[in-house]
């Protein structure tokens, strides 16, 4: 009899040692970098993270509520000039971090409802065909505000924003804490890794929570779920508003991080790119998600180095390596879609979908055991 | 005052009138049915009722509410609940998840498992099957399921969509011996059928309707000896 919750016990004790060892990882893992590959893949490590978040944004508009938004860097655009307009020289602002990232992630949510509300009757196709659009929209608005009246200061981009400064103290100059020499990528990884395991969690709790499967049943049936008693509109909305305010959320970050940005970092490609981020990694399943952001931002910058390495070899550069990064990219989602359709770590409906091979099988099981009856 | 009571329906659909000025009532606790052709307007008027389709003319009122305007969902809450023809599951989700979906609007988690519970026993396949996709259930399993879905809302009427439609004769009966058990807890009961044979013997009373109108009402038992309607319907 005792040994039920022994095992329980144990069991706890296994999960906390992973959790242990994971959250020690996690805060090592900068300057095991920076040792092992450099200052400038810290750097890449702070962009992953500013792409979970954004595929994390995205996942559950795409994967949670399935409406399939081409345009959702828009939002990340809206968070990241929010930020640069208030703490930069721009307009003589500089207000503070922890005003300016909520609101950035709030306005952002804002364009997400003005997204949704015309949007509420499209599917499929159509609607991904208006979220284009209007993720375009908000880039050409970008590029052109600076007359008559200089808003946004056109092509040119904004520049020295403010980095982010929390407690008296800049992420972005150098700094020492109780003996260890913080450089500013460093300081950065450890404020995007509280945010993205926040933002991990914010969607972990959405997925099970009634808001979750309201959004699973609009995702399998629209006209079944209000059926259901299921506000649909509302639930679309939220779903939109929601995804939104996590890609503005990242934009303040990004804008923080960077001290620059221009309309140029936020064009179709990028859109397309989250989008692949969470088709790769598996549409709906969290881990999934985290995975294709991390691998699609890295994998990329892992591909420059073919270039030294024909450098190398061959002694000049034959084939560029940005081409070839497009190429090898393309092959993978190629051979992906052979392979593991539904993504690296599916989620369990995506997996049911595309995944079960015996699918038709069973239902033929099933029409034999009717049969029999 | 009748559970629902329509007055002078009409629904069209662009310049096509697919439900002509209906009067109707029902009590609570009572079953009845709506036989006619294809094409009569049987479907058109559960949806009308169920708020799924925008109203032309009249009102709908049910339990004292004024429900013509109101949209579906909110019609939920008042306790009315359709099983759609062709049973709108969710299919790519589980047994368990389409049916912790029907009780979507109730906040009473204990009641909720031991109503599912008692779904799976009167419905066995459905507890075997409950982690398994409801898309991979027989047609029969998931007219179930449609049912056992709808009941989880608790619903005062219960609107059901031709629940027979492209059934084994076996599973026809089990169905059927549902809506009666439904009947007997007291939940109301609107259903349209095509088997007109078999929904006047499952209902106490029967409405007929033809091109959009309704053109005979009574008990089941009268209907079933009507010499019209066992030329039409039962095809003697």
């Amino acid at each position: 009899m005792a040994s039920v919750p022994e095992t329980m016990n144990q069991k706890t004790r296994h999960a906390w040692l992973v959790f242990v060892a994971l959250g020690v990882g996690l805060a090592l893992l900068p300057f095991l970098i920076d040792a092992g590959l450099g200052r400038s893949w810290v750097r890449i490590l702070d962009l992953a993270l500013l792409y979970v978040m954004l595929a994390l944004g995205l996942n559950i508009v795409v994967g949670y509520a399935g409406l399939l938004d081409l345009g959702y860097i828009a939002f990340y655009a809206v968070g990241a000039y929010c930020y640069a307009l208030l703490a930069s020289p721009m307009f003589g602002l500089h207000l503070p971090f922890w005003a300016l990232l909520p609101l950035g992630a709030a306005v952002a949510g804002l364009f997400g409802l003005m997204l949704g509300t015309p949007t509420l009757r499209l599917r499929g196709d159509y609607l991904a065909i208006v979220t284009l659009g209007f993720g375009e929209i908000i880039r050409i608005f970008l590029n052109n505000l600076n007359a008559p009246i200089n808003i946004t200061n056109g092509p040119q981009g904004v520049n020295q924003i403010d980095p982010v400064t929390i407690a008296g103290m800049s992420l972005g100059k150098t700094q020492v804490i109780f003996g260890v020499t913080f450089s500013s990528p460093h300081l950065y990884y450890y404020l995007f890794l509280i945010l993205t395991l926040s933002v991990i969690f914010v969607s972990m709790r959405l997925q099970d929570s009634r808001i979750g499967r309201a959004w699973a049943a609009i995702r399998e049936d629209e006209v079944a779920a209000e059926a259901m008693g299921i506000n649909v509109r509302n639930i679309k909305l939220l779903a939109f508003a929601m995804g939104a305010s996590f890609g503005g959320l990242a934009g303040g970050l990004f804008a923080g991080f960077q001290g620059f940005i221009s309309p140029e970092s936020f064009n179709l490609m990028e859109s397309i790119m989250i989008l692949c981020m969470i088709v790769l990694g598996g549409m709906g399943n969290i881990p999934g998600v985290v995975l294709g952001a991390v691998l699609l931002t890295v994998l990329p910058e892992a591909l420059r180095y073919i270039g030294d390495l024909q450098r190398a070899w061959i002694g000049h550069v034959v084939v560029d390596p940005s081409d070839l990064r497009m190429l090898l990219f393309g092959f993978a989602l190629i051979l992906m879609m052979l392979f593991r359709p539904a993504g690296l770590l599916p989620s369990r409906q995506r997996k049911r979908e595309l995944g079960a091979q015996g699918a038709i099988a069973e239902q033929e099981q099933v029409s034999v055991y009717d049969a029999k009856r | 005052m009748s559970l629902l009571e329509i007055q002078h329906l009409s629904v069209s659909y662009g310049n096509i009138q697919a439900v002509r000025s209906i009067d109707m009532a029902l009590q609570e606790g009572e079953r009845v049915c709506l036989i006619g052709a294809n094409g009569a307007g049987k479907t058109t008027l559960l949806k009308a009722i169920a708020g799924m389709l925008p109203i032309t003319h009249g009102s709908i009122h049910f339990g004292g509410h004024a429900i013509t305007r109101l949209a579906s969902y909110q019609i939920v809450h008042l306790g009315l609940a359709l099983v759609p023809e062709g049973r709108g599951i969710f299919s790519r989700l589980s047994v368990q998840e389409n049916l912790a979906m029907g009780a979507y609007i109730r906040r009473d988690k204990a009641a909720v498992q031991h109503e599912t519970n008692e779904i799976y026993q009167r419905f066995p396949r459905l507890g075997e099957r409950r982690n398994q996709p409801a898309g991979q259930l027989s047609g029969g399993e998931q007219q179930m399921l449609a049912i056992g879905r709808a009941l989880l809302s608790r619903p005062r009427l219960l609107l059901l969509d031709e629940p027979s439609m492209g059934l084994a004769p076996m599973m026809v009966k089990t169905i059927f011996e549902t809506i009666h058990d439904i009947a007997k807890r007291g939940v109301s009961v609107l259903l349209v059928e095509q088997n007109a044979r078999l929904a006047l013997a499952t209902c106490e009373r029967g409405l007929v309707m033809e091109s959009g109108a309704l053109t005979l009402q009574g008990a089941s038992a009268t209907l079933a000896q009507d010499a019209a309607i066992q030329k039409s319907y039962f095809g003697e």
